[in-house]
């Protein structure tokens, strides 16, 4: 019976979302939006408390507390202008959750479930990402961390070679406990060198697209449990947040290719 | 490969519903006007932090003696609740900006 109830109100959850979403996009309704958006978390997050066996609830409450204090302080704290630096800042977080998560999952995954071993790999590749190129965003519209080029080639190797190894994990269908913090490692270079190079006024944008990648990971870490409200939520932010990019390069008249690879192109000439 | 076809046919429904959620996604603020961008991102941002739902599934499954997971979980836990609070928090921050001000067309 309570596995029904929290279904149900996994499902409520995801329509608010998007009623929560859709009412963002007009400015009579935005705050409406939000706060509707807020409750659907609300009651996604109250419904995961019901989930049979769960265990250790005093240390959950106890993160989530430090959350909150945090997370409101941060977000009361913080002057108009340095809006997008936090966006980015809680964008980073939710994608390292999202990597942490599927570090620990990679403990308990049968080495023989190869499909549920390929989307944990894309769970801890793309939340990585997300992570390290969010700090680097941050930093940079912060103006702590100044542009530097870095060839757009040793970027892509290193995502290359990351995907590589996690597919090499995959099919060896043994446990590669070592293996798999070298690919969360390089993923966390790969998103340094990504953002790294890119413009501080193009930054906007460059958050946009990691938000839509953090949406991604939520939605794998959704396949991962088999849980609709983190998939559709999470995909739901994911193409949200790339078309919003897109809208986002164009009222600046970029183009997002022009903004994310233009700088590579002259690095790589040397 | 094999087995990753046999998963997607395993798991049509998610694929199902993954499909059709970009679709929502994309078609729920298709009209939003320039002013909106960054407080849609942000709240977006706040959305994405769901994640939290498999935080405390993760954390709440582990044994209480396996001290790496429950660090690990617990971060996990910590990270993705700041993402949704202080996510939550700083786009009614900007919204309330949009509270004075007759509202645009």
């Amino acid at each position: 019976m309570i596995l029904y109830i929290i279904d149900i109100c996994y499902l409520v959850a995801v329509v608010l979302f998007i009623l929560g979403i859709k009412l963002m996009s007009h400015p009579d309704t935005a705050r409406r939006g939000n706060g509707i958006a807020l409750s659907g978390m609300i009651l996604a997050i109250v419904a995961s408390f019901f989930t049979p066996g769960l265990n250790n609830i005093i240390l959950i409450l106890v993160a989530m507390a430090l959350g909150t204090v945090g997370g409101l302080y941060f977000a009361k704290s913080v002057k108009m202008t340095a809006m997008p630096q936090l966006v980015s800042f809680f964008n980073g977080m939710g994608g390292a959750a999202a990597a942490l998560i599927g570090l620990v999952e990679y403990g308990d995954l049968p080495v023989d479930e190869v499909g549920k071993g390929a989307v944990l790999m894309a769970s801890l590749v793309i939340g990585s990402i997300s992570f390290s190129g969010s700090m680097i965003a941050m930093g940079k519209l912060q103006g702590v961390i100044k542009d530097i080029r870095i060839n757009k080639m040793l970027g892509f190797t290193i995502l290359a070679v990351a995907v590589a190894l996690a597919v090499y994990i995959i099919a060896s269908g043994q446990p590669q406990p070592v293996l798999v913090y070298v690919v969360v490692l390089l993923a966390l270079v790969y998103g340094l060198a990504f953002v790294y190079p890119i413009g501080g006024a193009d930054m906007p944008v460059v958050i946009s697209l990691l938000n839509s990648l953090t949406g991604v990971t939520a939605a794998t870490t959704g396949l991962l449990y088999d849980n609709k409200v983190m998939l559709m939520g999470g995909i739901l932010v994911g193409s949200a947040g790339l078309l919003l990019t897109l809208l986002m390069a164009k009222a600046m008249n970029r183009s997002v290719a022009n903004i994310l690879f233009t700088s590579f192109g002259t690095a790589a000439g040397g | 490969m094999e087995d990753i076809i046999q998963y997607i046919s395993e798991n049509q429904q998610e694929f199902y519903v993954f499909i059709l959620a970009v679709f929502v996604g994309i078609e729920v603020i298709s009209k939003v006007p320039t002013v909106l961008h960054t407080p849609l991102m942000s709240g977006s941002n706040a959305l994405s932090g769901v994640v939290i739902v498999g935080s405390i599934i993760v954390l709440g499954k582990t044994a209480p003696d396996n001290y790496a997971a429950l660090t690990l979980g617990f971060f996990a836990v910590l990270l993705a609740t700041l993402n949704v609070v202080g996510g939550f928090a700083v786009t009614n921050r900007m919204l309330e900006m949009f509270k004075k001000k007759p509202a645009k067309k």
